[in-house]
């Protein structure tokens, strides 16, 4: 494999860490698949196009989309999913809903059309990476994909915060009993995973585009990465989006016929051999 | 003890066979598109039934088994148009292709349950869809097979829905028994606490396996019959949307009810039909009926009326 | 009405819809020309299948939704880009608003489920947007008729014609790997090795690829003198801006297939559109009058530049209005209507020249070569710098002899081997 396919397997991984990275907040803490993740990837970008578009600046799409999504996540936890809090299959089923609702709703108000999300002057054109020409703005979201890695291992290691929702994905209960506010720490970590989705829409939509199916697109991706990982680990989430980043980017190249099976194949072996994935804690 | 005295009365079989007169006549009074809306609501009420047969009966929820129900669609529309066999031939090979099938996702999946097992249905069933998709040699690929396959005997659209009619029945009854035999009360058994079936000395993952291949061989029946309703399958057919679609017209009827399969096939396409002539925004209602459920009413419409009328039984 | 009377009367309607008969009240005045729309409003294709309404609304507001002295009732409806839906619709608007035809969807899989159907109803089911091949060639449905529509591999043949006259002699191509992708290629690809030229290397790839960077990075490395690229949609979005994004615009002229140019996709798109080639029968950047016209009022009403979708559905049902005039209105009678359709030469659509049917239900078309330009006002549309006159669906072959060859797939391109 080249260099140039070895760097578009990175950076696509690099964007599929920061999407499921939130999944895995999510999935690993407060136990819900939440399948609505995928469209909150879609919203987020569109609401950071049109704040970049007509405010002119990317970084204030990023902050727009990051707020907009954690006010959609809290909606959804504090709106929705507390009314079937304990019923595993009822969130899934629940965070399918708002997925279609949600998408409908982004066809609605931007309409089907592709839009990119505009990037900064000093992010165009490219650099010569050892003889290959390659794009700054994918060498930048690999870039940020390693800072936020580092800025999530910093929060889940080093912050109480971080303590907590590591203390949470082992044993909520205990963490209730011992008198903290497990609910709010809930919360927090649901705001999190959902504007690193929104992060994520906006970032993507500069270089994949945002259209109608981009939701189901990541969301299926986000799943396979972090069954793959394992529920709750960063670790995993990371190896995950190397794997199936990597995976992706090698199975267009060599076999582009199990394009599907490339990414289903490994996550239906784990979950039939070992649900808990790489990394993940025992179920 | 309730449930199982309920169904073995006298009441359950005279209002099947009510239903059963009622639809025998409805040819009479409705148009051709509304027959033909009934006969649809029949083959996908057999297909959510077979998934109750899961979720309600065994407590394992699967979002693959629209993937089961289109292979078979795709075996019988295979077998007539590019093979040159019987339609009938072509049945039986799609319902031996389904169960099939389901034998293969019930050996991986066996041993898993709750969201884990509705995550491994959903990857199996994206990769039949996958295949279904790019195996463009033996499936048509996007474009899909197509032709003219229902045997003359069945052309007229009143006779077909007869048939349907007949066969819905027919399948009703066979899962009826099945549940009801020593087996399906075993699998209600692990349904309620997969631990303590375990210390009873049952083989939990046997009783797993046979239980979602026959749920995978009526998903077929299903599914080798909707092949002459619509002459027609694609990647759509076997994709995620008819697994969420038809997990929720079981759950909207009740799960555990089977009756109420037919009922949830019903409500949903009859909302369909009724939202879709005023509005594109089918997508949106599907996605609030999906939560409001969920929220409010996870037992479905049947779930709720027994649970009303246990109310009310219990305050006499 | 006693009960018996009453199962009678209603079981003779029933067997009268059932035939496909009006009854006879149907016939009497007042009794609306119901024209039923199938679009994808829902699902990934969504934009184009608003364009279609509009464009079809477009036509049908021009002549007050009458014809002939006899109103129009336009029925629509969303097939979510999805052929079960495209058929469930298809049979609520036959069987349940009882249309006297059918027309739209844009998906070749959705068109083709509907065709399947019409097959046995006999509705005739006008296509605008649908193009595959099939359906005016090897399976030809007679009552199945592309009125100002396209068939897939029609268009690419001239464009690889010009290519090799602009002394291109290697060519690579890349395509979304369906149907229609196949038949543009394989239309190019024949012209193309048939003159002398060479197809390096093809790439197929599953629609709605996200990243074409694999892709691109071969590209980089063959030495070619163009690239033929055939996308749609979000892809065709995508393809054109990673590959000016990896610095291959300049290095490699870029051929397109006309949907990577079409309005629907570079409206959206900056400077990275600029020069891309591509071949179609409708330039809305030409200067022809008709064209004008069109396209400024359709500007002026949607705010935006019509685009294949638009164009396409407005003159279709425009063919089919024309053909509805001669009849007096008259719809009920199907063969007639199909009949009446085959022999009308639209004369005043927005392309400016006539055109007519060939015998096999699809358009002979004047074929601009279109190149993307900038306007004043820094919008880009397409622009004809060459015209190749009548092109039909076989180019110059003969229908009888090219249908006898397999149709194109993913394994057979037309190509001739040197």
């Amino acid at each position: 494999m080249s260099l140039f396919q070895l760097l578009n397997g990175l950076t696509f991984a690099a964007l599929l860490f920061v999407v499921a990275s939130g999944f895995t907040l999510i999935f690993g803490l407060l136990r819900i698949v939440n399948l609505a993740h995928g469209a909150l990837y879609l919203f987020g970008g569109y609401v950071g196009f049109t704040i970049a578009t007509k405010l002119g600046s990317f970084t204030l799409g990023i902050m727009g989309a990051m707020a907009a999504v954690a006010v959609m996540g809290f909606a959804l936890n504090e709106g929705l999913l507390r009314f079937v809090r304990g019923f595993e299959l009822r969130q899934v089923l629940l965070s399918l809903g708002v997925a279609f609702v949600l998408n409908d709703m982004s066809l609605v108000i931007w309409g089907g059309d592709s839009f990119t999300v505009p990037i900064p002057e000093e992010l165009m054109g490219g650099f010569r990476v050892f003889g290959t020409f390659y794009p700054k703005y994918r060498l930048f979201v690999l870039l940020m994909g390693v800072l936020i890695f580092i800025g999530l291992w910093v929060l889940i290691n080093k912050t109480r915060l971080g303590a907590l929702i590591r203390a949470g994905v082992d044993d909520a209960e205990m963490v209730e009993a011992a008198g903290i506010n497990i609910q709010r720490v809930f919360l927090m970590t649901f705001l999190l995973g959902s504007a690193l989705a929104g992060m994520g829409g906006v970032m993507g939509g500069a270089f994949l585009s945002l259209y109608p199916s981009a939701d189901s697109e990541i969301l299926v991706f986000s799943l396979a990465i972090v069954i793959i990982g394992g529920r709750g680990s960063l670790i995993g989430v990371g190896v995950g989006s190397l794997m199936v980043g990597l995976l992706n980017t090698l199975g267009q190249v060599m076999f582009p016929e199990l394009a599907y099976f490339v990414i289903f194949g490994p996550m239906a072996a784990i979950l039939a051999f070992r649900p808990m994935g790489l990394f993940g804690k025992a179920v | 003890m309730s449930g199982l005295s309920r169904s073995k009365s006298p009441m359950g079989a005279l209002v099947g066979v009510a239903i059963l007169a009622v639809g025998a006549i409805l040819p009479f009074f409705l148009s051709r598109y509304q027959i033909g809306l009934a006969t649809q609501i029949m083959i996908f009420g057999m297909l959510a039934m077979s998934i109750d047969i899961l979720v309600g009966f065994t407590g394992r929820t699967s979002l693959g088994h629209g993937a089961i129900f289109g292979a078979s669609t795709y075996v019988v529309l295979y077998c007539v148009t590019q093979a040159g066999l019987s339609p009938y031939l072509g049945v039986v090979l799609g319902i031996a292709t389904a169960t099939a099938l389901a034998a293969i996702f019930a050996l991986l999946a066996v041993r898993t349950n709750g969201v884990y097992f509705l995550l491994l249905t959903l990857a199996l069933g994206m990769i039949v869809w996958g295949i279904c998709l790019r195996w463009t040699q033996v499936t048509g690929g996007e474009n899909g097979l197509r032709g003219d396959i229902r045997p003359k005997a069945l052309a007229d659209y009143k006779d077909f829905y007869w048939f349907i009619l007949a066969l819905a029945a027919l399948v009703t009854f066979g899962i009826r028994r099945f549940v009801q035999s020593p087996f399906g009360l075993t699998l209600r058994g692990i349904r309620d606490s997969d631990s303590r079936m375990r210390s009873l000395g049952y083989n939990v993952p046997l009783h797993l396996f046979i239980g979602f291949t026959m749920s995978g061989f009526f998903a077929g029946v299903a599914g080798a019959f909707y092949a002459f309703f619509n002459n027609f399958v694609s990647p759509s057919t076997v994709a995620l949307t008819q697994s969420v679609e038809s997990l929720l017209m079981a759950i909207i009827g009740g799960v555990g009810t089977l009756y109420g399969s037919f009922i949830g096939a019903s409500a949903l396409i009859a909302l369909q039909n009724l939202v879709s002539s005023h509005t594109e925004r089918w997508q949106s209602v599907l996605g609030i009926t999906f939560t409001l459920i969920m929220i409010f009413a996870p037992e479905g419409i049947v779930g709720k009326f027994r649970a009303l009328r246990a109310k009310y039984a219990s305050k006499h | 009405m006693d009960r018996r009377q009453f199962l009678q009367t209603t079981a003779a309607g029933l067997a009268a819809a059932g035939t496909g008969l009006q009854p006879l009240r149907a016939l009497a005045q007042g009794e609306p020309i119901r024209v039923g729309l199938m679009a994808p409003l829902t699902g990934v294709i969504a934009s184009g299948g608003k364009e279609m309404v509009e464009g079809t609304q477009f036509w049908f507001e021009k002549i007050n939704y009458q014809i002939a002295g006899r109103k129009v009732e336009l029925i629509i409806e969303d097939d979510a880009s999805n052929p079960d839906t495209a058929l469930q619709k298809a049979r609520r608007l036959v069987e349940q608003n009882n249309v006297h035809f059918l027309t739209g969807n844009l998906l070749a899989n959705t068109g083709l489920a509907v065709a399947n159907y019409v097959k046995g109803t006999g509705t005739p089911y006008f296509i605008p947007i649908i193009a595959a091949d099939e359906l005016t060639q090897r399976g030809r449905i007679p009552n199945v008729i592309r009125t100002a529509g396209y068939s897939g591999s029609a268009f690419p043949r001239p464009l690889a014609d010009w290519a090799l006259k602009q002394g291109y002699k290697r060519i690579a191509t890349i395509s979304q790997d369906y149907t229609f992708g196949h038949e543009q290629c394989g239309g190019f690809s024949q012209v193309f090795t048939e003159g002398g030229g060479t197809i390096v290397q093809q790439f197929w790839h599953p629609l709605n690829t996200a990243d074409f960077s694999p892709y691109l990075g071969q590209i980089a490395d063959l030495k070619i003198d163009a690239i033929f690229v055939m996308e749609t949609g979000a892809d065709a979005t995508r393809f054109t801006q990673q590959f000016n994004s990896f610095g291959l615009k300049g290095k490699i002229p870029l051929l397109g297939a006309m949907n990577m140019t079409d309005q629907s996709v570079i409206r959206t798109m900056g400077p990275e559109v600029e020069g891309i080639i591509s071949a179609a029968h409708f330039a809305e950047g030409s200067d022809s009058p008709a064209t004008k016209e069109f396209v400024e009022a359709y500007t002026k009403k949607y705010e935006k530049i019509p685009s294949l979708y638009g164009f396409s559905m407005y003159s279709g049902m425009m063919w089919v209005s024309r053909a509805i005039e001669k009849l007096g209105g008259k719809v009920e009678d199907k063969a007639a209507l199909i009949d009446a359709v085959l022999k009308t030469e639209l004369t005043d659509s927005p392309l400016g020249k006539p055109v007519k049917l060939d015998a096999y239900g699809n358009p002979i078309y004047d074929v601009y070569i279109r190149k993307v330009t900038k306007r004043p006002d820094g919008k880009f549309w397409n622009v004809p710098v060459e015209t190749y006159p009548a092109v039909s669906q076989f180019w110059k072959y003969d229908p009888e002899a090219f249908m006898k060859e397999p149709a194109f797939s993913r394994t057979y391109q037309g190509a001739k081997k040197s």
